[in-house]
Parts: structure tokens; C-alpha cells; sequence
């Protein structure tokens, strides 16, 4: 058995975030083609308390480095941290979901172990023969896949996008060894001071694009605010979200979080429904995984068609406007005048 | 305060065209610009010599024609910049890079606070930034919206996690990547691009800053790209004809068997 | 496809680069929002100042960058394609700083000129009044000496920028039987005790830039806000009118492009009877006037432009002309815009049904057209006389 596979843990409200949960289910099959054994640490202060969670989705063995020190959060301390663990204990491939938190701290353990960083991963697989770890992620905007790979030096160390793994609990499951570690006191040195938090207020709260059925997309074709306000009405008539490309965040039609693709938010709804969307890569790659793609889009020429499943050419206003109509008589006059 | 503001020349993303045949880019018609996400970090940096002094210092690594991209940020305010220049420099991937900004960086001597872009727009990793605060073995605070100095000379931030926003203190020499979004980044001024036109771009190479050979380059590189294919969507492809109103039925229907 | 070459100076390059990406970045994503909400552009003028564009009116002694006729005619070319609403109180500080300029003392121009050359400040010009329009003589507002004093009285009507510019350059009778020797032109301060405003104007178009009443009542001035000399108020004025001309052309040719652009654009798109209606020789020839006569337009603002720039001092007919034509052009190109983007274009979606309400005001205001070409006649019936 080699030195193993970890997966970072990383906490969201009162579990495992769903990207650890669905890194360590994919984890469980790299698992097998190496023969590794497979850990998940356990970083931070309050933190004991998950420590079973892990198992759960696979893990063989949890490392716990539960200190009162790490709060509040310091990539700095954090990479360190992490980069001490992997010296002493030698992991063949770390990987961490690629959260604000893991995009901070990887690299610094990375450059301290002098080792390949993949970020923001899609798929992730062995080499039969060389046993090496494939990174693949988007390269030129989401143009091209990648597929990335750190041949010589060790740990092998990604990031992966939420999302793109499935999370799956084992039916049946038991608690394994965990390793509690102490730390040093040169790793117990967090450099931040905490002066506030804010929690993120209610009505800054982000939609759930990630998790929508239903994505309405605003392209450069429609960065007008009128109609961008027809196209809110459609996304809450349809029960989805409204989200934009980079152009029309840029105008600050849309909230920056609204930026649907690569650089923004991922997206893989039922219903994907985008109008004056060209298709720029950027955009596309971060709507593959949708069921179904609808665009409308004046440009007969436009990438988008390429990839769309039903495809309308023609003056998107005029299509949006009579949506508008149409769904609110279905959803009952009167009930919509939003 | 000496501010030194890291920055990269990147093609225009909406001048980009692919050929997904060739799965090469077309190079022609790709205009550069600066990483949309630098012209926060710089603005930040900006800033703070406005509140504070000092100079701001802009860092870019690049070809020659990234020189470009400096002049462009000295007339968005920029006091004067360095272009990291050679051919040995060519093929690194993050952690060479973060070396060799390090290795620039140490040759500029002095400096309180360095700036970095969230991220750019075509490597997409957000790994330099942080990177280049372990080489220089300083403190790093990513996602940040908001810097002051604090009157006993240490840095207070706020940065925007998942779950909200922090407002923190730490001592200087600090690395921080600003968020996107934090301000609204100025645009040039006439001075400052008459400024620009004139500026002396000092070029740095691999012997200027003393960069030792298998730290750059590729072979300072540890990843490489194994294999590339081009993505591609399944399923159905139909265009929907027809007068407009004709077209919204047919998408109504498409919604209602799509189940929403 | 090439397009004219007026080999601009490499400042000139400059001047248009960077108003060009104010327009764009700045100002069209904002623009129709301005106008529905009649919202002063702070944030804007702020961009402007930012980039030292207040500065490009003010010679450099007094903190600017000294550009000349040509530089602030390509600045307000770029702006106006954005928005003419937004453009027009941009130049509204320079129309305002001009007398201070032209006929300040040493001290007036140390005084005012800096704060308006960092766009801390904007300047306002006041001659209209309610009884004097094109009849500039007509106005009754008064100036009267009492000891260190200029006390004045009376009021200033559609004054642009009135209410959010701090210094004003007003045109008020001194010697109401001296006929056009009787006026004086003085600098009042927002503040001044005996100056206020009126009411904010409700406006066709134009509806971003803030349009006042200014009122003296018993409003009193130091001495030392007198302009040149006393009974020099109806020459200051027309001084100013003709160095700023050029400039509302100017803004004429950046508006028709960005209406032209539009309009081209839609008719490239647009498909009826199967085809993109740029195919019919109707559009085409409404296309091809609109082009033409944006060129002509350009032309001759360019050339008085220069003409100025190089020193000429008789310039009361060419400026008249460099304003006439383009206005014109801009109101027929922006007319034939909304006709060609049709229902779409009658639309406030669409851009193009603001530029044509922008356009008129372009006619009206620094002397309507027919004024102008009062002046352009009453020149040339001087010209030929002297022949």
C-alpha cells in the first residue's frame, strides 16, 4: 500500500461540504487503481466534531488537526499546515474542492512543497500504466479540455469545481482510525487578527445556481435593463434563476455573482434558456452539464446554436415579450404582474 | 508605502476564437489586455498611495509586447513599472512564475504590500498570488474587498469568504489578492497617459533577478499538459422555425416536457 | 475599409482613445437610466475630472492641460457619442470658464480657474432670460455700483448645469441707455448672498444635465468679480459663443455617428421580406446620406477647428457655420435613425428615440440655427462689402 490519497475537509454549516463529500466518492474508485489508502483531514478549530463524517463517503482514515489557533481562517497558517502533514507523511495526491478557502491555501502548500497544482479540476482519473493522476480542466476559456499531470514530483495536488462529482454515502460504513495531530508551535502562529464578521445578509444572499432546474441567461444581445427585468419575471415564472454573461455583469445589469461560466458560477439545470447568449467559451463551459440547452439568438452564426439543443433564430425581444404573455397566462393573469 | 501591484497582459476573452477542428486558437484578431481582474488590484493599489503616498510599482511577466500592458497601467495610475522578460521564462507554470516574481521582487528591495488580481482570465488557477506569498514567506489574504493602514503601521482588510465577510488586521509585508468587484477600477487619464508614452520599462531577465535555470521555465514547471480534446455536447439539435408566436409554443411545450 | 484621415496629433490620438473608452465604459451603460431619471451624472463628471479631461480647457498656468479648439472638439466628438445629455455638462464648465479665460485678470484666473481645471468645481454661463433668448439685448437683469460693491438683480433662465456649478459667468445690464455698450459680465458664486435657484426644468431630451432659473435678488458682489471692463458684457458673451461653437458641432458629429452605427446595424440584422432590409436601395440611400453628411460634418468642424487653433481671431462666421451644419445633420441622421430601427426605434429600449430628443436641443441652445445664420449672412454681407 503507498502513502495514500488525502482529501481536504473542508466544513459548510454543520457537515462535510458537498465537495469534500463528492471528492471523496470519486476518491473511493482512484482509491482502488492504486491501492492507496484513502484519508480525509480535518483542519480547523471545531472541528472534532465531523470527525466521522468522512467515513461515510469512504474515507479509510481521518487526520484531525483540531487547534483553537485556526480561527480565523489564514491560508498562510493553513498551507503551512498542510504542507508540514505532507512532508512527514508523504501522500502520493492531495485534492481539495475548489472552494475560496482550498484556491487560497493549496498553493501555498504547494510552492513550500515545490509540487504541480491543477486548479479547479473537471475530471480526475489514473493512468493504467504510469499510475499518474490525469488532471483535466478547462483550458483556453473552456475552448479545450486539458488534461494535466505532475509526472515527477510528489504529491500530486488539485482542486476540483463542485459539482462535477457525484456525492454518494456508503450503505454501509464504519467509523475508521483517526489520527489526531498536535500541532507545532511555529504552525500555531495564525498572522490575522479577527476584528468583525459579517454574515452574508439575507438579501445579498446568493441564488442557488448551482443547484437551479431552471437557468435564464441574459447575453450581451439583451443588456438593456427593460428587458432584463422581463427576463427576472421568466425566470420566477419558471421557477429557475436568472443569471448573465460577463458582458452584462460587467455593465452592472446583474450582480457579479449573477456571471454565469468559468470565472463565475457553474451551473448544470434541467433547463438551461439563454437569450442574446453567443456562446463565447468562457460562458459555455460552465453550462455543460444542462439537460437541455435553448437559445435564442439573432446571429444564425452564433456558437451557441452549436451547442444548443433547440435553437431560435431571431430578435430575442420580440421572443422574450411574448413569453412573458404566454407564461403568465399560464400561470394565471394578474398572479405575475412582478 | 511601497505598493507593488503584480499584473498580466492576457487576450482580450470576447476576442478569442477557437478552432475546435485544429484545437488551436486562431491567433489572429486577439486583441491583449490587462487581466480584468488586475485592474482591481490596481485600482486598490492606487488607492492606497492616494490615502497613504508612497509609490505603486507595476510587476508584469511576459512577453515583449507586455510592456503594453504596463504603459496602459501607469495611465491608469501607476507610478512606474517592470517587465519580466526573457525566453528561459517561457513554458512556467504557476510555481515557476510565483519564483520568478519573487526573484523580481526581491531585486525592487524594499516593499510593504504586494497586489495581486484574484485570478486572470486565461489561466484561471488564482495559484500566484498566494504562491508568491510562500516564496516570499510573508503573510497572504486572499479575496479582499477593502485595505486601510491602521495607524500603528499594520494593514486592516476586509475579505469576502462564502459565508460573509471578515474584517481582519496583519502586520506588514503582506501579499493580498483583491476580489473582483472591490472597486470600480478608474480609467486612464491624459496625464497619465501621457505619462505612460514617456515611462522608462526597465526589463528584467533571468540574470537581473538571478533566477536559477531549473526553477523556470518548463523545467521549473512541474505539471505539463498530457493530452487535450475539444468538448462535446450530446443530445438533441433542432432549430425551431416559424412566425414568433409559433416559436414561443414550441418552447412552451419544450418546458413542459422537460418537466418545469 | 479606410476611413477619412484627419492626422490627428499623437495627443489627439490620445484625447479620442480615452474619451472614446469613457463613452463606452462609462457612460453608455449608464445613459438610459440618466435620462429616465433626470439624474445628474455625478459619478460620471467624476470619471471625466478623474481623467483630467476638465483640464483640457484650462491653459496649463491655471492647472490644465491647455488643449486647444481641435483637442476639446474630439474629446466632446467621443463623449457625445455616449450621450449628449452627459456631454453638455462637460461643456458647460468650459462655456462657463471661457469669459474667465478671455477676459479674467491675473487674479480672476488664479482664483477660478484651478478648481475648474480638476473638475472640482464646474463653471455655468448665464446670458438667456426669459424676455431675451436670440435677442441677447433684450435682457433686463441688472448690475448697479454701490461703494466695493456690484449689486444685481433680476434672473437667468434654462441655465445648464444651474444649481450644481459653483461659479457662474453672467451677462447683466450696467448702463440699460448704453445699448450694446451697456452690459457687464460678472463671476457670482453659488452662495453669494441674493443668488438662488429655481426649479429644476422638465426637459424633451437633454434630461441627465441639470437645467435651472438663477434669481438676484439684491445679490452682492465684491468689485473685483467685474470682467474685463464695464460695458464689455454683450463682446465677452459673443467671444465665448464663438469659441465654444465649434465645440456643440463637434458634439453634433459624435451624436449622428453613434445614431448611424445603430441605425447600420439594425439594418444588417433586421430581416424583412426574407432579407436583411440593409438589401433595399431605401435604406441604402438614407444610409448613405446619413454617412455622407456625418463626414461633411466632421470636415468642418476639423477645419474651423484648426482654423482657430492657429490663431485666427475674426472667427464669428466660421464658428457659426461649424455648429450650424452638424446640428442640423444630427437632427435629420437621428430622425432618420428612429425611422429606420422603425417600431423598435420609437422604443425606449432602444437607444436611438433619446439621441433624436438630444438632437434638438443642438439646434436651440448656444443660438439657435436660424441665429447662426443670421450671423453667417450678416458676415458675409460684411465680407463683401469690404471687397
Amino acid at each position: 500500500m503507498g502513502s495514500g490519497i488525502w482529501v481536504i475537509g473542508e466544513i459548510e454549516g454543520y457537515g462535510l461540504h458537498p465537495v469534500t463529500q463528492e471528492l471523496l466518492s470519486k476518491s473511493r474508485s482512484l482509491r482502488e487503481e492504486l491501492g492507496e489508502e484513502l484519508s480525509c483531514l480535518l483542519v480547523g478549530h471545531d472541528v472534532a466534531r465531523f470527525k466521522e463524517e468522512p467515513f461515510r463517503y469512504g474515507a479509510d482514515r481521518v487526520i484531525l488537526v483540531e487547534d483553537s489557533s485556526l480561527e480565523p481562517f489564514s491560508e498562510t497558517q493553513f498551507g503551512k499546515i498542510i504542507a508540514e502533514l505532507a512532508r512527514e507523511k508523504g501522500p502520493t495526491i492531495i485534492l481539495s474542492g475548489a472552494t475560496e478557502r482550498a484556491k487560497a491555501f493549496m498553493p501555498i502548500a504547494q510552492t513550500i512543497l515545490e509540487t504541480g497544482l491543477t486548479a479547479n479540476c473537471m475530471d480526475l482519473a489514473i493512468d493504467p500504466q504510469t499510475k499518474v493522476l490525469l488532471q483535466t480542466r478547462p483550458a483556453y476559456g473552456g475552448n479545450l479540455m486539458a488534461t494535466i499531470v505532475c509526472r515527477e514530483r510528489r504529491p500530486q495536488m488539485a482542486t476540483v469545481r463542485a459539482g462535477v462529482f457525484k456525492a454518494e454515502q456508503l450503505s454501509e460504513w464504519k467509523v475508521g482510525p483517526v489520527e489526531e495531530v498536535e500541532l507545532k508551535d511555529e504552525l500555531r502562529q495564525n498572522p490575522l487578527t479577527q476584528v468583525a464578521f459579517e454574515p452574508k445578509s439575507d438579501d445579498e444572499a446568493i441564488p442557488d445556481y448551482k443547484g437551479a432546474d431552471v437557468v435564464v441567461v441574459a447575453g450581451r444581445g439583451v443588456a438593456e435593463k427593460g428587458l432584463i427585468e422581463k427576463l427576472k419575471v421568466i425566470a420566477q415564472a419558471l421557477g429557475g434563476v436568472l443569471g448573465a454573461t460577463r458582458p452584462v455583469t460587467d455593465m452592472g445589469l446583474l450582480p457579479r455573482h449573477a456571471q454565469i461560466g468559468q470565472t463565475g458560477q457553474v451551473v448544470s439545470p434541467t433547463l438551461y434558456l439563454g437569450f442574446g447568449v453567443s456562446g463565447a467559451a468562457p460562458h459555455t463551459i460552465g453550462i455543460q452539464g444542462s439537460k437541455v440547452i435553448v437559445a435564442v439568438n439573432k446571429d444564425p452564426e452564433a456558437p451557441i446554436f452549436k451547442l444548443a439543443n433547440y435553437g431560435i433564430v431571431g430578435d430575442a425581444k420580440e421572443i422574450i415579450d411574448l413569453l412573458v404573455d404566454r407564461l403568465r397566462d399560464r400561470t394565471g393573469r394578474g398572479e405575475q404582474n412582478v | 508605502m511601497e505598493i507593488i501591484c503584480c499584473i498580466k497582459q492576457v487576450p482580450a476573452t470576447d476576442t478569442v476564437r477557437f478552432d475546435p477542428e485544429k484545437g488551436t486558437l486562431i491567433r489572429e484578431g486577439i486583441v491583449a489586455e490587462i487581466n480584468p481582474y488586475d485592474l482591481f488590484a490596481l485600482e486598490a493599489a492606487v488607492q492606497l498611495r492616494e490615502s497613504y503616498g508612497g509609490r505603486v510599482t507595476v510587476l508584469s511577466m511576459g512577453p515583449p509586447q507586455a510592456e503594453e500592458a504596463i504603459r496602459e497601467a501607469i495611465s491608469r495610475g501607476a507610478d512606474g513599472g517592470i517587465l519580466l522578460s526573457d525566453r528561459a521564462f517561457a513554458g512556467s507554470d504557476t510555481l515557476a512564475t510565483s519564483y520568478i516574481l519573487k526573484k523580481a521582487i526581491e531585486k525592487i528591495g524594499s516593499w510593504d504590500v504586494v497586489l495581486c488580481g484574484k485570478q486572470t482570465t486565461d489561466g484561471d488557477t488564482a495559484q500566484v498570488g498566494p504562491g508568491l506569498a510562500a516564496r516570499l514567506g510573508c503573510t497572504c489574504i486572499t479575496c479582499v474587498e477593502a485595505i486601510e493602514r491602521m495607524e500603528d503601521g499594520r494593514f486592516r482588510v476586509r475579505r469576502r469568504l462564502e459565508e460573509g465577510t471578515y474584517t481582519l488586521e496583519a502586520d506588514s509585508p503582506l501579499v493580498i489578492t483583491i476580489e473582483m468587484g472591490a472597486n470600480s477600477p478608474r480609467v486612464p487619464s491624459l496625464k497619465g497617459k501621457m505619462r505612460a508614452k514617456k515611462a522608462e520599462i526597465p526589463i528584467f531577465t533571468k540574470e537581473d533577478i538571478g533566477a536559477e535555470d531549473e526553477m523556470i521555465g518548463l523545467a521549473g514547471s512541474p505539471t505539463s499538459v498530457d493530452s487535450t480534446y475539444v468538448p462535446e455536447f450530446k443530445g438533441t439539435h433542432e432549430m425551431i422555425q416559424g412566425t414568433p408566436a409559433e416559436q414561443v409554443d414550441a418552447l412552451l411545450k419544450i418546458f413542459r416536457e422537460a418537466g418545469v | 475599409m479606410a476611413s477619412v484621415n484627419y492626422f490627428l496629433t499623437e495627443e489627439q490620438q490620445m484625447i479620442k482613445e480615452l474619451a472614446r473608452q469613457i463613452a463606452r465604459e462609462k457612460i453608455i451603460p449608464q445613459r438610459a437610466e440618466l435620462d429616465e431619471k433626470e439624474e445628474f451624472p455625478w459619478s460620471i463628471m467624476k470619471d471625466l475630472a478623474q481623467a483630467d479631461l476638465f483640464g483640457l480647457f484650462v491653459p496649463e498656468e491655471y492647472g490644465g492641460l491647455g488643449g486647444g479648439c481641435m483637442d476639446i472638439c474630439v474629446a466632446l466628438e467621443e463623449l457625445a457619442y455616449g450621450c449628449i445629455a452627459v456631454t453638455t455638462t462637460y461643456a458647460a464648465s468650459a462655456l462657463g470658464s471661457y469669459p474667465i479665460q478671455l477676459f479674467g485678470t491675473e487674479e480672476q484666473k488664479k482664483k477660478y480657474l484651478p478648481p475648474i481645471a480638476t473638475g472640482e468645481k464646474f463653471a455655468a454661463f448665464g446670458l438667456t432670460e426669459v424676455n431675451a433668448g436670440s435677442d441677447a439685448a433684450a435682457i433686463q437683469t441688472t448690475a448697479v455700483e454701490d461703494g466695493d460693491y456690484w449689486v444685481l438683480n433680476g434672473s437667468k433662465q434654462w441655465i445648464t448645469t444651474g444649481g450644481e456649478a459653483e461659479i457662474y459667468t453672467i451677462i447683466a445690464l450696467t448702463d440699460k441707455h448704453k445699448g450694446p455698450r451697456g452690459a457687464s459680465a460678472f463671476i457670482v458664486e453659488k452662495g453669494d448672498p441674493g443668488f438662488t435657484f429655481g426649479k429644476k426644468e422638465r426637459k424633451m431630451g437633454l434630461r441627465a444635465s441639470t437645467t435651472r432659473e438663477l434669481f438676484f435678488t439684491d445679490c452682492r458682489i465684491p468689485k473685483d468679480r467685474l470682467l474685463g471692463r464695464r460695458g464689455l458684457g454683450f463682446i465677452i458673451a459673443m467671444k465665448t459663443l464663438d469659441l465654444a461653437r465649434p465645440g456643440i458641432g463637434a458634439m453634433g458629429v459624435g451624436l449622428s455617428q453613434a445614431a448611424l452605427d445603430e441605425a447600420v446595424n439594425h439594418a444588417r440584422k433586421r430581416i424583412q421580406f426574407g432579407a436583411p432590409i440593409i438589401s433595399f436601395q431605401a435604406i441604402q440611400h438614407m444610409l448613405a446620406n446619413m454617412a455622407t453628411e456625418i463626414e461633411a460634418s466632421r470636415a468642418l468642424v476639423y477645419a474651423v477647428a484648426r482654423t482657430i487653433d492657429a490663431g485666427e481671431k475674426d472667427i464669428q462666421k466660421l464658428s457659426a457655420m461649424a455648429k450650424l451644419f452638424p446640428t442640423d445633420v444630427a437632427m435629420k441622421v437621428t430622425t432618420d435613425a428612429v425611422q429606420i430601427l422603425g417600431g423598435y426605434g420609437y422604443m425606449k429600449d432602444y437607444p436611438v428615440e433619446k439621441m433624436m430628443r438630444d438632437a434638438k436641443v443642438l439646434q436651440i441652445y448656444e443660438g439657435t440655427n436660424q441665429i447662426l445664420r443670421n450671423v453667417i449672412g450678416q458676415s458675409l454681407n460684411k465680407e463683401y462689402s469690404k471687397r
